[in-house]
């Protein structure tokens, strides 16, 4: 996804595959800014500001592990990816699908012979990655400082306009 | 007939959960000793990757049509209740068929969550303990029950070693048991994962099938040795369950009970069955023994929805 500059990505990104790619022209056109709007349902789009972060990151192996060709430090991933090339696959839905468990992802867990088949899904992956490092950096961790809830994520969480009444016992012993 | 389902079920899924296999209740586990379905589908819940959101109360709330909680799922004060002077966090309960709790553990300064649920078990105790046969143990691995058959015992809630089923006491006259099914109508018997799964941020939870999610579960030790625990809490408890958990932290910490034994707690179903009636008459008395001299003091859901004393 990060080769989508900031309009709408999922149509954008086809279309960034199909043009860029085989030109290998990634690495000119990161994009400044990304809309992440994975859980739009319940949370308003966040708005990614990957320039900020190509220049806080140590390089791009920190959030891209290999695919962007500049290398890994992992030992356990190095034992493969110890060639340093650009992945045709940059972007980070291009491995780690939106819908987590769909049934090809479910048949890929089954397949021992596959070395990635615990695959964690786009979702996991963007908070797995992101609140890991905004917990050491001192970044941003509450839900709604990166996303705001939407209407339907007050109605699920019964907070903001539908919060409960506040009642006598709660919390209090009897 | 349960192959043709369990075929039907995985093709099902295989192509993007197209066949909706609705099957009427089966007695599955009348046919005698049993170790799982070998298609059946389970969850791993990764306890080192949990944030402690609530989103998964939130979206359980929704998907089962539970009442109105008495705070937001977002009020992380909830974290701080106790029950029964201290002793005690918080269970599921009639109107939240899951809580996620927090612990402070030794050696780490980041709190561990842990979100309970029915762990949906191999051989369940509910199951087998239930004499009117409210409970069905689906070809999916969701053990589900029967509101129409429930006579309001509470056998299986003695019964049940991880201290699940809850009551429906607002159910004044024909209170019923009340408790995690796996989302099976809605979702799971769809080829889907269930709501809570879905809505995990973190991905805390993998949805697969129970074999698949073992073989995952020691990768991912085998690969971290230092970040977990080497053990995965569900493979062989009580007969082992569809739900299993990795921790971080020792998971006696985590208020999992790790003197549980590895055999189910009625190991041959075989003939049970066929003992209803001498069942009907001393089942719930020896349970009740069994369940005094197992939990001492711990307790059941639905006194803590009332009890709760750990905001004063
Ligand atoms: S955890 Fe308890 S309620 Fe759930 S299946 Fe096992 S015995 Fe039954
Ligand atoms: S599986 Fe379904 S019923 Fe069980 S805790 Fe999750 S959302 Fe609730
Ligand atoms: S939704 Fe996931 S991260 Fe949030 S509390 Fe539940 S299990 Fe933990």
């Amino acid at each position: 996804m990060f080769v989508a500059p900031n309009w709408h990505m999922k149509g954008f990104l086809l279309l960034m595959l199909a043009l860029m790619l085989p030109l290998n022209a990634y690495a000119m056109d990161a994009p400044d800014s990304v809309t992440i709007d994975v859980i739009a349902q319940y949370y308003e789009p966040a708005e990614f500001d990957h320039a900020m972060h190509t220049e806080v990151a140590e390089d791009c192996s920190t959030c891209h592990h290999h695919a962007t060709g500049t290398g890994t430090t992992d030992p356990y991933c190095l034992r493969c990816h110890s060639d340093y090339e650009e992945l045709d696959e940059v972007s980070c839905q291009g491995c780690h699908s939106e819908d987590t468990f769909s049934a090809e992802a479910i048949n890929r867990q089954s397949q021992q012979d596959l070395f990635h088949s615990d695959m964690i899904g786009l979702k996991g992956a963007y908070h797995q990655s992101c609140l890991g490092c905004h917990q050491e950096m001192d970044g941003p961790v509450g839900c709604e400082d990166c996303h705001a809830k939407n209407d339907e994520g007050e109605k699920l969480f019964y907070s903001g306009d539908y919060a409960p009444e506040p009642t006598e016992n709660a919390g209090s012993g009897h | 007939m349960s192959k043709v389902s369990r075929r039907k079920f995985l093709a099902g899924s295989l192509a993007g959960g197209a066949a909706v296999m609705v099957a009427p209740a089966q007695k599955a586990l009348a046919a005698g000793n049993f170790s799982g379905f070998p298609d059946g589908m389970g969850v791993l819940v990764d306890m080192t990757r949990c944030v402690g959101c609530r989103s998964c109360e939130a979206a359980c709330n929704k998907e089962q049509n539970l009442p109105a909680p008495e705070q937001s799922f977002d009020d992380y004060s909830v974290f701080d209740q106790t029950f029964h002077h201290g002793t005690q966090k918080r269970r599921p309960t009639e109107g939240a068929y899951t809580v996620v709790n927090r612990y402070e553990t030794e050696g780490s300064d980041k709190p561990t969550y842990r979100k309970i649920q029915c762990m949906h078990c191999n051989e369940p105790s509910c199951l087998t303990s239930c004499f009117v046969k409210a409970y069905t143990k689906t070809n999916e691995g969701a053990v589900i029950y029967d509101e129409h058959v429930c006579v309001g015992c509470r056998t299986c809630m003695v019964a049940c070693p991880h201290h699940i089923p809850a009551y429906s006491y607002s159910r004044v006259i024909d209170p019923v048991v009340k408790k995690c099914i796996f989302c099976y109508e809605t979702r799971v018997s769809k080829g889907k994962p269930p709501a809570c799964v879905d809505i995990c941020p973190a991905q805390v939870m993998t949805f697969g099938k129970r074999k698949d999610l073992l073989r995952i579960a020691h990768a991912r030790i085998k690969r971290n040795p230092e970040k977990y625990q080497d053990e995965v809490f569900g493979e062989h408890t009580v007969g082992g369950s569809a739900w299993m958990y990795l921790s971080g932290a020792p998971f006696e910490e985590l208020g999992f009970d790790t003197d549980l034994p590895t055999e189910p707690v009625i190991s041959n179903v075989k003939g049970f069955l066929g003992m209803v009636p001498m069942v009907l008459a001393i089942w719930p008395a020896l349970f009740t023994g069994m369940h005094l001299l197992a939990t001492k003091n711990k307790d059941h859901g639905h006194e803590d929805s009332h009890a709760e004393e750990g905001e004063e």
